[in-house]
């Protein structure tokens, strides 16, 4: 019994060595995103000096807000090996719901923004409910529920945008200023509190971890026990809410639900999601690498527009841009094989 | 090992067809309590068809399965789990982007204690120290605990995989080819965690290809050929010629 240990400790001593440098690879591709955007801000400050101005880092930071929170909630779908192409028109679906609660049926603020909210959360129950269930790819099933979200938001709202002008403090929940000595709107804050919920479910506890070992081996994890279909949808319901927040912060910075407004968001929000080193075919990513590639997207949007390059011109860059975060994440992936 | 060993789990009479094959066609199998048995064959003979159906993944057409002599159903694999019966699948069935310790505890998390727990977060050091003593128990040779199991090597990925069946089963571990991707030395090292899992009093059932391994860690062998048991062995008693005999349908024992 004693002969063969003594033949394989010394080469377990060897095969940790590959995984010690696994770990650095990982805390290597987050500091390339952030090294990343560090780069991008020193490029644009030097290319413009209003860059940096507290106004406009500011504008920067606000701007991230909605496309963060979304790319917040996708990180998970993304994770467990989805993906959720309904999140834009889903945002406008909530924000109109929120809308039409507040200014149309004058019911209470709180039950407007909570009705946004379960909007966005019954919308990812029914992707859900369509991708574990009925075994619908999720690809299409949420590019079905893109198309659903955007009729409905049309219908409800008579394809006409819903102000909130006489819904007094409405603005204030993005655009109000409540934090003391930060002059910041509340958007941003919210966008920081809603990383710090997504951050400690994804790494402390069993939502996390079940979306990991979903996304990482599905099979496997079905056969431990676990009840994949539930908690696909668990995970769906959870972005779904990110999707709505999303959609009230946005109709509160606008001050209104335009109903035309939403599609494409998706994209941007899936790019700030790979940008930030989570993998498409699941398994691997943060909460902290999305925050970096959602400030890398707006920091690029905007240092491009403060460089008076022509809107046009700034899709181009932004479509180049999620080509090359595609491929790093090929390399990565097949560099682990 | 006496013959006065209690039979755990008995395969009576296991037939299995997938479309038009027969997979299995009336297969008996035993394996008694705190043992190694081998199950041996050549390809498409039903070890793996058989295995899954002692494993609650396949469920079979005709004949029973016997739990300490009491007929069981095992309409999936939790079932079986309940009854302290564990499987390493071929494929390993481990989740490689996480680390040993969350594979260990897949689908049997340990939550926090108090209202933290009831909101679902994890004690990831409670599972990761109980990790650490279930590898140092069984000898198994993981070292890198927040490394993701994919960057580790295949011997200890089947560590891995063979100490999560052992920590869990509390009566059989099943393993199907568990060295078959291996090399020398890290074959070695599953064999000898083998044995310790039986020497807690475990039983456990390999399939295997590889005759010499077949004869060093099991105490008895079962031969399936076509789909039956044709032959059945106690390993000291028999050579590589006379099972490979048995494989090949040479050699048929009528009382098998």
């Amino acid at each position: 019994m004693t002969a063969p240990e003594k033949t394989v400790t010394p080469e377990t001593g060897t095969e940790s060595a590959p995984s010690r440098t696994g770990v650095l690879r990982e805390k290597l591709q987050q500091f390339l995103a952030f090294a990343s955007l560090i780069a991008l801000v020193i490029f644009f400050s030097l290319a413009n000096p209003n860059f940096m101005s507290w106004s406009n880092v500011s504008g920067i930071l606000l701007s991230t807000a909605v496309i963060g929170i979304l790319a917040l909630g996708t990180t998970f779908v993304i994770i467990s090996g989805g993906i959720d192409l309904s999140l834009g028109t889903g945002m406008t679906l909530a924000a109109v719901t929120t809308g039409t609660f507040l200014s149309v049926m004058g019911l209470p603020l709180v039950v407007g923004v909570v009705g946004g909210i379960l909007t966005g959360a019954l919308m990812g129950l029914v992707n859900g409910f369509n991708i574990a269930v009925l075994k619908i790819p999720p690809f299409i099933a949420t590019l079905a529920m893109m198309l659903i979200a955007q009729g409905l938001a049309l219908v409800i709202s008579g394809a006409a945008p819903i102000y909130f002008s006489g819904v007094e403090g409405f603005n204030l929940i993005a655009l109000g200023r409540s934090v003391p000595f930060l002059a910041l709107p509340n958007g941003v804050f919210i966008l920081f509190g809603m990383a710090a919920i997504a951050a400690v479910l994804l790494s402390k506890s069993i939502i996390g971890r079940y979306t990991f070992a979903m996304g990482s081996n599905e099979e496997a994890t079905s056969i431990s026990g676990i009840n994949v279909r539930r908690w696909k949808m668990t995970v769906y319901t959870l972005s779904g809410a990110f999707t709505g927040v999303a959609g009230v912060v946005l109709a509160s910075r606008l001050n209104s639900a335009q109903p035309a407004l939403g599609l494409g968001y998706e994209l941007e929000a899936i790019a700030a999601v790979v940008i930030g080193g989570t993998s498409l075919a699941g398994g691997k990513g943060s909460i902290v690498g999305t925050l970096i590639g959602a400030l890398i997207m707006s920091v690029l949007t905007n240092g491009l527009r403060i460089m008076s390059i022509p809107q046009e011109w700034q899709t181009v860059v932004v479509g180049i841009v999620i080509l090359i975060a595609v491929y790093a994440d090929n390399l990565r992936r097949s560099k682990e094989q | 090992m006496g013959d006065s060993a209690r039979p755990l789990l008995q395969a009576c009479g296991i037939v299995k067809s997938f479309g038009h094959v027969r997979a299995l066609r009336g297969a008996d199998f035993d394996v008694n309590e705190a043992e190694v048995v081998a199950m041996i064959g050549d390809n498409g003979a039903g070890k793996s068809t058989l295995v899954k159906a002692l494993a609650g993944v396949h469920q079979p057409d005709e004949g029973e399965l016997r739990f300490l002599g009491e007929p069981v159903v095992l309409p999936d694999p939790t079932a079986a789990q309940r009854l302290g019966i564990e499987t390493v699948f071929q494929d390993l069935a481990l989740a490689p982007d996480l680390d040993p310790a969350a594979n260990l505890f897949l689908g049997r998390e340990v939550v926090k204690p108090g209202l933290l727990g009831k909101l679902g977060f994890l004690d990831s050091n409670a599972m990761a120290e109980r990790t650490r003593s279930a590898f140092k128990d069984l000898g198994a040779n993981v070292q890198s605990e927040s490394a993701s199991v994919a960057s580790m090597s295949g011997g200890q990925r089947q560590s891995i995989a063979v100490s999560r069946a052992a920590t869990w089963a509390n009566r059989l571990v099943i393993m199907d080819e568990p060295t078959a991707a291996l090399g020398v030395v890290q074959s070695a090292a599953v064999l000898e965690l083998i044995r310790r899992v039986r020497d807690q009093g475990i039983s456990v059932i390999i399939i295997s290809h590889n005759m010499p391994e077949v004869l060093e860690v099991s105490d008895r062998v079962e031969v399936l050929r076509l789909g039956r048991r044709v032959a059945r062995f106690r390993s000291r008693d028999t050579s590589m010629d006379e099972l490979v005999a048995a494989m090949t349908g040479a050699l048929v024992q009528e009382d098998a």
